[in-house]
């Protein structure tokens, strides 16, 4: 047993042995051993209810003695198994040492046709017309473990077809398998309770409390987490096939909690945003508000066209007119906790190359929910102090840039992405001053700039963000930004290369990345390509003295985080 | 000569004049088991429970001293006893009879569990249909409480418990212990998972709890009165005490019997006791244990061997009435409740209406059960409204053994169990059915329809 992480069980899965840790269920330990165990109402991240009967498996344990508790060793020289008679829920059994399961056997396999043709015996035959068809466990499995053929000719039973829940979410009860996922994220992650079946046996129907809406801002997880198409969002039911949409990983720019997503697209459209699993982060959920963030990004409000002066013009065009501008000197810099790692550095790097009087980043902020969103609702201040932008943590209110205005002290603002006439400049005073504004949709600020730069969307680029917790966490571009309009990172390594003389601007995140191992020690080891899929923690220790405004969420503590970067800071 | 009953649960309650308020009960010698128990250690009480080899009456026919053993103490955590007083297995009616008749036996028994378990609070969970059961339940605890036998310092120990009615809904599954503490707990009553939630680990708002049954419970203060040892002497060694079996349907008198265990057979019963069937009418099959036991043919022969390795060969009215005979011949005695059909039934309509009864309690929460009980029932009465088919037959057992032994508590056994040994022993009847069917002919005409 040399070698071996003793903290690790070894079970027998199919005859062969795997090490797992302890507490593992035997759905999981299948997973860790490669092999699917079907289920339905066990849901990683759920209670355990032991429902759906779909994970049925064999169950052995070695067998000793009764008088001497020596193991019973059999012919071959092995621990003899007992096998018990009836099959056990893989969902609820956990790892004991020696435990012995069986995946595939006669029996598994008839038990799994049978709740397999039981869960269809009083379902419609709705798949031609169901939002779910395509990525439904029910028409899955079926395929795996259907009898292909009905013994049943009763007549069907009949439920409601189209009961809203609330505002986001509709029921179709005849598809609903009973499996309470849907309550039990209600009552366990959602903490509101108003889901809950009525009747009984087979008659049972899910259904709200009288007088209740399932409208919290999570509600839209249950249309995930059911195994079937009963569950649908109102927004996205008859709008596309889910077997035509791309996923691509991305960040949800909510808040600072970072919450993992999939943006789910179609020949460049988005049609919906779904949580990606991060245990370390968000679990498998996500708010409900941050599912609709993409449906500003096709609005007229769009800037799609790098002007001077109202005119249309090229960004190199751009560029020149706001380096000259940006040479004058008397610059102040507004950033953004929306931008991305990348472009916050290259932000600072313009920042120092034109001297500027000030840089500063306008906060964001709101009630955090303890759950997924949290107070400050700029996904990535932490990243504009890692790349040395900011060294304070940001106001609402940029009450002294108006003064410097006024007294003559600044001439010249870059704004990244921020309408200053939002935090406290006027726009009368904004237009005593040149103004380059780089953003994706058009206010005020906008309106008086002198340069315009259009940018893209999180949804329409690479890069990085930084969350609460100092994880870097990457996102890439779901679908093509306005023609015409290139990446953020282009625009402003284009500036940057006119004010400091450099050669070769960046392109991408990579090339930004390059440069940031060098001048970032924190940065250091890091490589755009290979940032691991659920982020990598950064040593924020530096930071740990501000007063930064989230409280608890999820899987974040201000407490308990302050001891994590110890151990970053510690590793490193 | 019909076998004498022996009497001890039921000892007073049908005696002329005996009430159920706590004077009668007292001049009966009411409570003194109560004051000998308090003069006793609490293990000690639970060793003579042991000794008794009391078995539950509530259906499953598990030791309750072992039960009481189980008991998570480590925890630290409260412990809670429970009377299951659910009775809604078709066919079983004796805990009402001692609930209406004799209510101070069940609280003095109650108290003596719950200070030899080191209980902190005592719940009699009771069926909705017997409101009447619920109010004397609540006006004999009363009485016991001024009397000083419940609630705080019991016979001036230190010693304090309280016991609360709590009134069912009027669901079968109530009765189903993990389904009957998550109603307590004010849920739906959705049994849970074993393992994990043993109620003598996790029970009763997750804290150690023991369920017990009505006439199981009352066997205690019995046990205290004559020591777990003599106890065990009466019936057979693994029947021992008495048992109430409640005789339903067609023999000329119906009613609930008080018999050592093993010491009649079920003939002796049905033709002796229940003074044999209606005139006329032959006996043709018995559901010994309530409706969810396996049905036994009249004409039937049964082999094998016992657990002590003796060989039987009996006929139905040879099986002597405890656990283990009932388990040798395929069924089992269940919640005592004997139900007698004569020639006259039908048996598809007769299991058409337990699986109508099944259907409509099945809790719904896990997927066998809930879709199978259903599915048999629309079969079965499909089969009974002209539209049998000769396919039938087969494809309700095969759906019953998709349950059986495949969901979360026994409810799978109890309606797949009629369907399965229905079809099997009188299949002859569903083929009848089919072909009867088959030839335009609708119904049946021998005897009352039960459906
Ligand atoms: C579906 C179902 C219904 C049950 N109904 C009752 C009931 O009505 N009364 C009862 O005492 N036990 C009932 N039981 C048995 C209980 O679960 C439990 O085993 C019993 O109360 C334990 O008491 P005992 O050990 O004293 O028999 C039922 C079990 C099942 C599976
Ligand atoms: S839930 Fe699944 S099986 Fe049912 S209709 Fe929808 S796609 Fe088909
Ligand atoms: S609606 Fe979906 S998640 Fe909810 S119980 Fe039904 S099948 Fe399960
Ligand atoms: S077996 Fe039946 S009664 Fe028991 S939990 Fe499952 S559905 Fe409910
Ligand atoms: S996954 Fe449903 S019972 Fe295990």
């Amino acid at each position: 047993m040399t070698g071996r992480d003793d903290n690790l069980i070894s079970v027998f899965i199919d005859e062969e042995e795997f090490l797992v840790p302890p507490g593992t269920n035997m759905v999981e330990a299948a997973r860790l051993a490669g092999k699917e165990i079907p289920h339905y109402c066990y849901h990683p991240k759920l209670s355990v209810t032991g429902n759906c009967r779909m994970c049925l498996m064999e169950l052995g344990m070695p067998l000793k003695d009764h008088s001497t508790g020596e193991p019973i060793i059999d012919r071959r020289g092995l621990q003899k198994i007992g096998w018990m008679p009836r099959p056990a829920i893989a969902c609820a059994t956990r790892a004991f040492p020696g435990i012995h399961i069986k995946t595939d056997s006669e029996l598994v396999r008839e038990c799994r046709n049978g709740v397999m043709e039981f869960l269809l015996v009083n379902h419609p035959l709705d798949c031609p017309i169901c939002d779910q068809a395509g990525e439904c466990s029910l028409q899955e499995y079926a395929a795996d473990y259907g009898r292909g053929y009905s013994r049943f000719v009763e007549n069907k039973n009949v439920k409601p077809k189209r009961t809203r829940l609330g505002p986001r979410v509709m029921l179709d009860d005849e598809r609903c398998i009973l499996c309470s996922r849907c309550i039990r994220f209600c009552k366990e992650i959602a903490k509101d309770d108003v889901l809950g079946f009525v009747d009984r046996g087979s008659y049972s129907t899910l259904t709200c409390f009288p007088g209740k809406d399932l409208q919290n801002n999570y509600s839209l997880n249950t249309v995930d987490i059911c195994p079937v198409g009963a569950l649908t969002s109102i927004d996205f039911r008859f709008k596309m096939r889910v077997w035509f949409l791309k996923e691509t990983p991305s960040i949800c720019a909510e808040s600072s909690v970072g919450v993992n997503t999939h943006i789910e697209s179609r020949e460049g459209k988005i049609y919906r945003i779904t949580p990606r699993r991060n245990d370390e982060v968000n679990d498998t959920w996500i708010p409900d508000s941050g599912r609709i963030l993409y449906k500003s990004i096709d609005t007229d409000e769009r800037l799609i066209h790098y002007t001077i002066d109202g005119s249309h013009t090229l960004v190199d065009g751009a560029a020149k007119e706001a380096a000259t501008l940006l040479r004058e000197g008397a610059v102040a810099v507004v950033g953004s906790g929306r931008a991305s790692v990348e472009e916050q550095y290259l932000l600072g790097k313009i920042a120092s190359a034109v001297k500027a009087i000030s840089v500063s980043l306008v906060s964001r902020t709101g009630d955090g929910d303890g759950l997924l969103v949290s107070a400050d609702r700029n996904p990535n201040v932490r990243g504009a102090l890692l790349t040395g932008l900011i060294t304070s943590l940001p106001h609402a209110n940029l009450g002294g840039l108006a003064s410097a205005i006024e007294s003559g002290e600044v001439r010249t603002i870059l704004s990244f992405g921020e309408d200053l006439t939002q935090c406290g400049v006027e726009k009368q005073l904004l237009e005593k001053v040149n103004v380059i504004y780089f953003g994706s949709h058009c206010n005020e600020t906008g309106e008086v700039a002198k340069v315009v730069f259009p940018t893209l969307t999180v949804f329409e680029k690479a890069g990085t963000f930084i969350n609460q917790q100092f994880r870097l966490q990457k996102f890439l571009p779901a679908v093509p930004g306005p023609q015409g309009v290139l990446p953020d990172i282009v625009s402003l390594g284009k500036l940057c290369s006119i004010l400091d003389g450099e050669a070769i601007p960046p392109t991408g995140p990579e090339g930004v990345w390059a440069e940031m191992n060098t001048e970032i020690p924190q940065f250091s080891a890091i490589d755009f390509e290979n940032i691991p899929i659920n982020g990598i923690l950064i040593d924020g220790s530096q930071w740990e003295h501000l007063p930064f405004i989230e409280g608890m969420s999820l899987h974040y503590d201000p407490d308990n985080n302050r001891q994590i970067m110890a151990e970053v800071t510690k590793s490193k | 000569m019909p076998p004498t009953e022996q009497r001890i649960i039921l000892k007073f309650a049908d005696q002329p004049g005996y009430a159920n308020d706590i004077e009668c009960y007292l001049r009966h010698g009411g409570y003194e088991m109560l004051h000998k128990a308090f003069d006793m250690e609490p293990g000690d009480i639970c060793h003579e429970v042991e000794l008794s080899r009391l078995r539950g009456r509530g259906g499953a026919g598990f030791p309750a001293g072992m039960k009481w053993k189980f008991l998570d103490r480590k925890s630290g955590k409260p412990i809670y006893l429970i009377c299951n007083a659910d009775e809604s297995e078709p066919g079983t009616f004796k805990d009402r009879q001692i609930i209406h008749k004799d209510p101070h036996q069940l609280i003095e028994s109650m108290m003596i569990a719950a200070y030899a378990t080191g209980t902190k609070l005592a719940f009699v969970y009771i069926r909705e249909e017997f409101p009447e059961g619920a109010l004397i339940l609540e006006k004999a605890i009363e009485e016991a409480r001024a009397a000083n036998f419940v609630g705080p310092k019991i016979l001036g120990s230190d010693y304090s418990c309280e016991i609360i009615v709590h009134r069912g809904a009027g669901a079968y599954i109530c009765g189903e212990e993990t389904g009957l503490i998550e109603s307590l707990e004010g849920k739906r009553p959705y049994p849970r998972i074993k393992p994990p939630y043993f109620p003598a680990v996790l029970g009763l708002y997750q804290c150690p709890t023991i369920v017990n049954n009505v006439e199981t419970l009352c066997n205690i203060k019995h046990i205290i009165e004559i020591g777990g040892e003599a106890y065990s002497h009466i019936g057979t060694p693994a029947a021992t005490g008495t048992r109430i079996w409640c005789v339903s349907g067609h023999v000329r008198k119906p009613g609930y019997y008080e018999f050592a265990g093993g010491a009649i057979t079920l003939g002796e019963l049905i033709y002796d006791v229940c003074e044999g069937m209606r005139p006329g009418r032959k006996l043709k099959a018995v559901i010994p244990g309530g409706s969810s036991a396996k049905v036994l043919r009249a004409d039937e022969r049964f082999h094998g061997h016992l657990k002590d390795h003796t060989s039987f060969d009996w006929g139905l009215k040879d099986i002597p009435l405890d656990y283990d005979s009932f388990m040798a011949v395929g069924s089992m005695s269940g919640s005592g409740g004997v139900i007698v059909l004569d020639d006259s039934v039908d048996m598809v309509e007769a299991l058409a209406n337990l699986n109508a009864f099944y259907a409509h309690e099945s809790c719904g929460q896990c997927t066998p059960c809930r879709e199978g009980s259903l599915w048999m029932k629309k079969i079965t009465s499909r089969m009974c409204s002209g539209e049998a088919r000769s396919e039938d037959a087969d494809l309700l057992v095969s759906i019953s053994k998709q349950i059986e032994g495949r969901t979360i508590c026994a409810f799978g056994e109890a309606c797949s169990w009629p369907t399965q040994s229905f079809v099997a022993k009188f299949k002859d009847e569903f083929v009848a059915k089919a072909s009867e069917a088959q030839s335009q002919a609708t119904g049946s005409e021998n005897g009352d329809r039960l459906i």
